[in-house]
Order: structure tokens, then sequence, then C-alpha cells
């Protein structure tokens, strides 16, 4: 018995007593490298986020640039309207593809008979939608038929991954994209100015696509719209609401348990499952159309509404009970000492905890690829019950591709998608420091 | 719908001014009677009459009416057609709601094809005749039943606008009767307007558990509808994922869904990405919270909250073109074989999402260790990593695990990085340089695309759901119940 005491008593010494310098040093030396594991966990966690941008901002940055040809394109009336008409009827028949493919034979100094293998090479400098732009060009400047104009058209998604460098001039001819001679002629372009780099708009004007370079976010960015006026619409009430009512009139008893409980687990429910209830519900049930921004929005809302209500239940917790009590002492009822003295001095809570949700919702995009917003969407949507998609599928949707122009795009979108996000996560940064609460 | 809404809105402002009105002129005539409330909120008694009860009525309609329609007009193509098969009446009711909505949306003289198609005597080739030189557009003559049933359908649903707009109008004039009735000075108006407002604010708490009902509710459902097609022990024993989708195979036997190799593809996921987060995070947190200088940590902190708040198509989109090549091209020059859609590719970019959480998490636990627990061990001569390691972290222990048990739930029913980033296969492999797949990268794989709603093909996704709302929810509560427990240790 007083044995193992003694023992004990000595491991406790030998392990915790300086008994040598030695020891001392290794433990000191120990303390050193706890603290060198720690800050080596933060830079590593740190690196990551570095990495993280820097390789998409690294694939990304070269979407915002788009390989355009400055073309000098003579509209012969006798092509386009003999009979002065320049409606979009007229120019529908126009077949522009031959004015604008003419214009850069020119340009390229070949005229006469080209062999129609060589046409082929030569028509696959321009991008497939090219003539739409010529037309569009003609009917805002309806005088410029029979004379000629400068026309900046798009050139083809592989002359523009070749300026960009993505396709290699060192991979052999055979395998290439773009052939040696192809090559050629982008250089002679180059050279004489006709073909440049300029800023990529059609990122943000055109739709779905199945050419990289006519490829863009307009239709995603108004999907993503319409599905955060949703939720703001729906979530922001009733998030408040359920808020209130758990904070300042709940009694306590199971019924309220079983709410709190509820909207805890919400919050942890994987995203998925509620892309499944929005399927099922939404859709099957109550018969709302598949692929649009109404459903997302509804589903997205559900999904909010957690965050929103833990978030104001919050705020509303900080407010001082004074305050309460000195509007209940003036006669003001329950619901009036609500509306007009705790919430309007828990708002910059809510609405921090609003813009929180939506980043959230925003970036969410599991739920949405179960009710359908896979859609190849070409025109904009203009009511909640036309198919849409949303940013963060059009995401995935071009991750999905194999081109090299999509994945270019892929990155790019992320990076709108991410400004989108800092921007919003900016103005919470900014309502916390300047609402910051005095009490 | 929409003009039945704005319609009630109008209503609900005119009732409003006429409510405010009605007791300012009864206060005039009889100044002696002191009213109980303030002048808006009898405004708003009249206005609550005369919206509320029609507008939940036209809500509960127009959520049920779409389903009650299709129910009807599909018992009636059953009866006109019993010799076909349930699938066939399926394709029949699905091409009929197609030109139900084109002939809607043709929005000609609707009373001239309702009365031609009440009057249904009509062969369907007369019928295919009149639709088509109204200008509804068919891609070749429709199989028979389609376009009665398709008329039906335009017809209930024209009955049934109908129908919801009278009664709508009806509820509110009544409601708006009622209320000017009712509005006196000393009627207590304010303690209506506010009851109502509380039963608003109940149902409003009670969303989140009519969602919680409606995500079970839904998806049992469904994963009953599957278990009619498969046998248990198909599913849950199963170790051979090959779900067959094309219906060409429907007689070549049922398809294999075997739900194993998924299962293990989640864990083998989740298990990596936490051994990858944990040491990581926790250390971080250590870091943080014991080392660092407030500013390094006022610095810090945001910038790893970036890293919680960047979506996870993100980290998928990341590990697909940057980690998962990196991984492989790794791989090659040490002289593995490495898949750039492995195991440990998916796993570690899903730990890199985790670590913040991780953090995070074990942050608060730590900081409500108490001080004194702290002081104490100083007091005897401990350094700070042997304070940290032999009393914070025995004492904050039941909290960490719990942080732990949370972000496994979230590896677990995590989606797009495991989209993007594991493989499609269903691999039962303990080789982390293979790819495996997991629960919710099939659920995705198998909703997505064309749909054909009554397909075990389909309806495996909602039992494979169900088991991951199940496990993630056990996980939950598990752990939020340990963490609360802990806090409650100390506080």
């Amino acid at each position: 018995m007083s044995t193992t005491t003694n023992t004990v008593a000595e491991q406790v010494r030998s392990r915790y007593q300086p008994q040598h310098p030695s020891h001392l040093r290794k433990r000191y030396r120990s303390e050193w490298f706890f603290k060198i594991y720690g800050l080596v966990s933060v830079l590593i966690g740190l690196s990551f986020l570095f990495i993280m941008f820097t390789s998409i901002i690294w694939n990304g940055w070269s979407a915002f640039l788009q390989a355009n040809l400055k073309l000098e394109v003579f509209l012969d009336q006798k092509k386009i309207n003999p009979d002065g008409k320049s409606d979009l009827n007229t120019l529908r028949h126009v077949n522009f593809k031959s004015i604008m493919r003419n214009s850069l034979y020119e340009q390229l100094g070949l005229s006469g008979n080209l062999k129609p293998k060589i046409r082929r090479q030569l028509n696959k400098l321009l991008s497939r939608n090219a003539d739409m732009q010529i037309r569009e060009y003609v009917l805002a400047n309806p005088s410029s038929i029979g004379k000629t104009v400068e026309v900046t058209v798009l050139a083809h998604g592989n002359v523009d991954a070749f300026l960009k460098g993505s396709i290699s001039r060192d991979i052999p001819s055979e395998k290439r994209q773009i052939n040696d001679q192809q090559v050629e002629w982008i250089d002679q372009l180059v050279s004489s100015g006709t073909l440049v780099m300029k800023w990529n708009w059609g990122l943000f004007k055109f739709g779905a696509s199945s050419q990289p370079e006519t490829a863009g976010l307009l239709v995603a960015i108004v999907g993503s719209i319409f599905m955060m006026l949703i939720v703001i619409v729906l979530a922001v009430p009733l998030g408040v609401a359920a808020a209130a009512y758990l904070e300042e009139f709940a009694p306590k008893n199971w019924i309220t348990d079983i709410i709190e409980v509820n909207i805890n687990n919400l919050a942890a429910v994987p995203s998925i499952v509620f892309g499944l209830l929005g399927l099922a519900v939404f859709i099957n049930i109550f018969g709302l159309p598949r692929s649009t921004a109404i459903v997302g929005g509804l589903v997205l809302t559900l999904m909010t509404l957690p965050t929103v209500i833990i978030a104001t239940r919050a705020s509303i917790r900080a407010v001082p009970r004074s305050i309460r009590e000195a509007a209940l002492a003036m006669g003001a009822s329950k619901m009036q000492t609500l509306f007009h003295h705790t919430l309007p001095l828990a708002l910059p809570g809510v609405l921090t905890g609003t813009i929180i949700g939506l980043v959230q919702a925003l970036g969410e995009t599991a739920p949405l690829l179960m009710i359908g917003l896979v859609a190849f969407v070409v025109d904009v949507p203009s009511t909640l019950l036309e198919p849409s998609t949303a940013l963060p599928v059009q995401i995935y949707m071009w991750a999905r591709s194999a081109e090299r122009g999509f994945v270019e795009r892929t990155a790019g979108a992320t990076i709108v998608m991410l400004i989108f996000i800092i921007f919003m996560n900016t103005i919470v940064a900014i309502l916390r420091r300047r609402f910051e609460s005095k009490w | 719908m929409l003009f039945i809404v704005l319609g009630l809105v109008v209503a609900g402002l005119i009732a409003f001014i006429v409510g405010v009105a009605r007791i300012k002129i009864a206060t005039n005539i009889n100044p002696t009677i002191k009213m109980h409330s303030r002048v808006g909120y009898y405004g708003t008694y009249s206005l609550i009459w005369t919206t509320v009860p029609a507008l939940i009525v036209t809500l509960l309609w127009s959520s049920i009416s779409p389903h009650t329609i299709n129910m009807v007009v599909k018992a009636d193509i059953m009866k006109s057609a019993p010799q076909l098969t349930k699938a066939e009446h399926t394709l029949i009711m699905g091409h009929a709601s197609l030109l139900a909505e084109r002939i809607l949306a043709l929005n000609l003289q609707k009373n001239e094809i309702l009365l031609s198609a009440q009057r249904s005597m009509a062969t369907a080739g007369e019928l295919f005749q009149f639709l088509k030189k109204e200008g509804v557009v068919f891609g070749g003559l429709p199989q028979p039943h389609v376009i009665s049933a398709a008329l039906n359908l335009v017809v209930l649903k024209e009955q049934s606008l109908w129908f919801i707009t009278s009664i709508a109008s009806v509820l509110s004039l009544v409601g708006f009767l009622y209320a000017f009735i009712r509005v006196r000075p000393r009627m207590q108006a304010r303690n209506s307007v506010e009851a109502v407002v509380l039963a608003g604010f109940i149902f409003a708490s009670m969303i989140a558990v009519l969602t919680t009902f409606g995500i079970v509710a839904s998806v049992v459902f469904e994963t009953v509808e599957f278990f009619n097609h498969v046998s248990l022990d198909n599913f849950f024993l199963g170790t051979t994922w090959d779900p067959r989708f094309t219906s060409a195979d429907l007689n070549r036997g049922e398809g294999q869904f075997g739900f194993l190799p998924l299962l293990w593809g989640t864990l083998y996921i989740t298990f990596v990405s936490l051994l990858f987060a944990v040491p990581i995070g926790l250390h971080t947190a250590v870091y943080l919270s014991e080392y660092a200088s407030t500013r390094f940590r006022n610095v810090v902190k945001p910038l790893l909250e970036i890293l919680a708040g960047i979506p996870t198509i993100v980290y998928g989109f990341f590990a697909l073109i940057t980690f998962g090549p990196f991984l492989r091209d790794t791989g090659a020059i040490l002289g593995f074989d490495i898949t750039s859609t492995s195991v440990l590719s998916a796993g570690m970019v899903m730990g890199i999402m985790i670590i913040p959480f991780v953090s995070s998490l074990s942050d608060d636990i730590i900081s409500a260790v108490p001080q004194s627990l702290r002081e104490g061990s100083y007091g005897l001569g401990a350094t700070k990593s042997e304070t940290i390691r032999r009393i914070i972290l025995p004492a904050a222990l039941p909290g960490i695990v719990g942080a732990v048990l949370l972000a496994a739930s979230r590896a677990i029913g995590e989606t797009m990085i495991v989209v993007l980033a594991a493989g499609i296969a269903a691999n039962l492999t303990i080789n982390p340089l293979e790819p495996v797949t997991t629960i919710t990268v099939k659920i995705v794989s198998q909703l997505t695309g064309d749909l054909e709603f009554n397909s075990p093909q389909t309806l495996v996704a909602f039992a494979l759901g169900l088991t991951l709302f199940m496990m993630t929810l056990i996980l939950n509560i598990y752990a939020l119940y340990i963490v609360r427990k802990y806090k409650e240790q100390y506080d």
C-alpha cells in the first residue's frame, strides 16, 4: 500500500518537478514546439485561403478579356436591302456571314477564288455567332448601309484560347485545335491590329451557349437576383416574426422547446435534403414549374430562415430589459414595445443576420440542382415562373464542360460570385462597426 | 392568382381608409365617448377582416388545386382508358398538361374553346383539327385521350380560377361589412389587431416545425414507394450499386441498389477530412485563444471566417482544377498512382472547408473553460503548453468531441465538393488513392437529368436522402446535447 503511494508520488515528482536544468530545458523546448505547431496550423489555414484565391484568379482573370476582330465591313446595299427597308425582319434574312467572311479574307490579303478547305479554315477564326453582331450593328445604325464601316466581332473560342496561351504553339500542328496555317493568319491579324483583346462584356451580356465565346452569366445573375429578392421578401418578415415570438411572447413549455430544437436542427440539415423537400413538395404537390426562380427562392428561404431567426433572437436578446420596462411602464402594450422600441434597436443585428443568410443562400448549389435549375437557358427570364439558372449552378455546369474556354469562364464566374459575396460581407462589417450597441 | 392578391391589397387599403373615416365620424358625432384604441388600429382592424381570411383561403386553394385537378383528370383518363397500364396513363397525363399549357398560353377567346370542349361529343380528330386551326402547335397527331384530357385540364383550371376569385371576393366583402359594423369607439380594436399579429408570429415560428415535418413526410413517402419496388436488404445490405438507368432495362430484372459502397465512400471521405482538419483546426483554436496577441487574432480570425464563408462549389472547383491534378502530379513524381478524384484529394479539400468550422467551435469551447483552472495549473508551476495539454484540453474534451461530431455531420452532408471532386463509380476500396463515391453524389446523379418519377431509379434518391437526413440528425442532436451539457458544467 505504502509502496504504491510512494511510486505515485515519485512519478508525480519526476514528471512535474524541475530536478534538473536539462529537464527544464526540455519542458521549455516542448513549450516552444507546441506554440510553433499552433502557428503552423494557423498558417496552413491561411495559406489554403491564399492558394485558393490565387488559383481561381490565376485561372479566371483571362475570362474578362476576349479576342475580338475589328473588321472593315462593306455593307453592300444590294446584298442587304435593295428595297431600302432596314427592320429586323428584312435583316434576319440577310447573309451577313458571307459579308463578314469576305471582309476577313480581304483583311488577310486573300481574295479571288479560295479553295473550300482554306475557306473553312478561315471561317473557323470567327465566332459562330459573329454575324449576329453585324446585324445588330446595322439595326442600330441603319445609315451605315452602303458604306464601309469598322465592326468589332468575336473571334472563335479557339483563337481566343490560343492568344491567351492555353493552346500552346509547341503542340504539333495536327494535335492542336488551331493548325499552322491558322497560326500564321492569327499572327498576321495581330500585327495588323485587327485581332485585339478587349474587355469581355459578353460575360455579362449572354446566356447559356455551347460556344465558350458566346457563353455568359446574364441569366444566372438575373436568376440569382430573383431568388435573393424572394428570400428577402419572405425570410426577413417570417424570421423576424418567429424570433420576436420566441424571444418575447412564447411561454416556456414543451411546444416552444420543440420549435427551438427544430430551428437549431434545421440550421444543420444538409442542404441537399432541402432540395429533396423542394422537389417533393413545391414541384410535385404544389405543381410549381421546375427550373424556375420561384421554387429556388422558396427552397432557399426555408434554408435561410434558421439563420435569420437565430441572428435576430440574439440581437433582440441584447436589447437591455430597462428599455422594455420603460416602455411598458409608460402604458405601451407588449406588441407596441416590440415594434416601437425593441425591434428598431435590434435592427442592425437583424440586418447583419439577414445578409449572412443571403450570402449563404447566394452560394448554395446542391438544393438548386435537385429542383432542376441545371437548365440550358439562353433567354433572360422576365418573370419568376420562367426557366432560369443561378450563379453557383452556372459555375457547376461550366465546371463540367471540358473545353479550355469554359474552365477559364468557370473561374471567371467564381470571381464574379466571390465579388458579390465580399461586397455583402463588407456591408456586414460596416453595419457592425457603425451600429455597435452602446449598452 | 396574382390579380386576386393585388385586388385584395387594393380592397385592404380602401377598408383601412373606410375604417379610419368611420371611427372619426363616430367620435365627431358623439364626442363624449372616448376611443379605446388609437385611430390607426380601427383602420387596421378593418383591413385585416377584409384581406386576411380571403388571402388565406386563396393561398390554400392555389396550393392544393393543381394537385386536385391533376388527380381528377387522371381519374378520368383511367376511366376512359382502363385497358392501358399505369405508366401509359402517366405519359398521357404528361402530354396533356403540356398541351393544356400551350392552349392556355394562346389566350384566345377562351370561352370558345371551353364551349367546344364541353361539347366534347366531338371526336379526337375533330378536336385536333379545331385546335390546330386556332394556332396550337402540335408535333404530330397526339395519342388518343390526350386532347380530351388537355381540354379537361383547361376547363378545370378556368373553373378553379373562377371559383376562387368569387370566393375571395365574397369573403373579402363579408369581412369588410363585419368590420364596418364592429368598428365603434368602445371596441377594443388594438387587442384584436395584436391578437392577429401574435397569431402571425406563432405561424412564422411554426414554419421551422412545418419544414422539418415536410422534409420527413415527403422523403418518407417517396422512400416507402421506393421500397415497394426494391427490397430492404437489396438496399441496406447490397454491396453493388448499379441502378440501370434506361427504362428499356426494366424487364431485365431490377437494378442493384446496394447502399453500402456509398455509405463507405461517405464515411471514408469524412474520415480523411476530419483526420486533416481536426488537428489543424484544434491547434489553430488553441493558438488563437491562448497564444496569439489581440492584434494577430483580430486579423487572422476574420480571414479564417472568409474561408468558412466561401461557397462549397468554389472548393469543389478548386479541387477539380488545382488540387486534384496537383496531387496526381505529385504522386506521379513520387511513383504513386493517384487518380485526380481520389479519396485523398476530395477528403483534403473537404478538410480545408471544415478547418474554420472546427477552429471556431473549439475556440468558443476553450474560452468557456474557467480561468481558475488555468491559474491553478500555473500556480503549480506548469508551463502554458502543459496547462493546455493536461488541464484545458481534458476539461474541454466533451465540448471538442461535440464540435468534431458537428463537423462530421457537415462533411457527411456536403455535396458540391464531392460532386466535383470525388468519383462516380461506387467502389468498396480502402486505398485512399482511388476514387469512391458518396451518398450525396448519387442523390444528385439520380435526380438530375430526365425525371420519370415513379421509377426506382429516381425514388432511390429519396431513400438515400432519408438515410442522410437521419444520420446527420442523430449526429447533430447528440453533438448539440454534448455541447450543451458541457457548457452547463462550467456555468
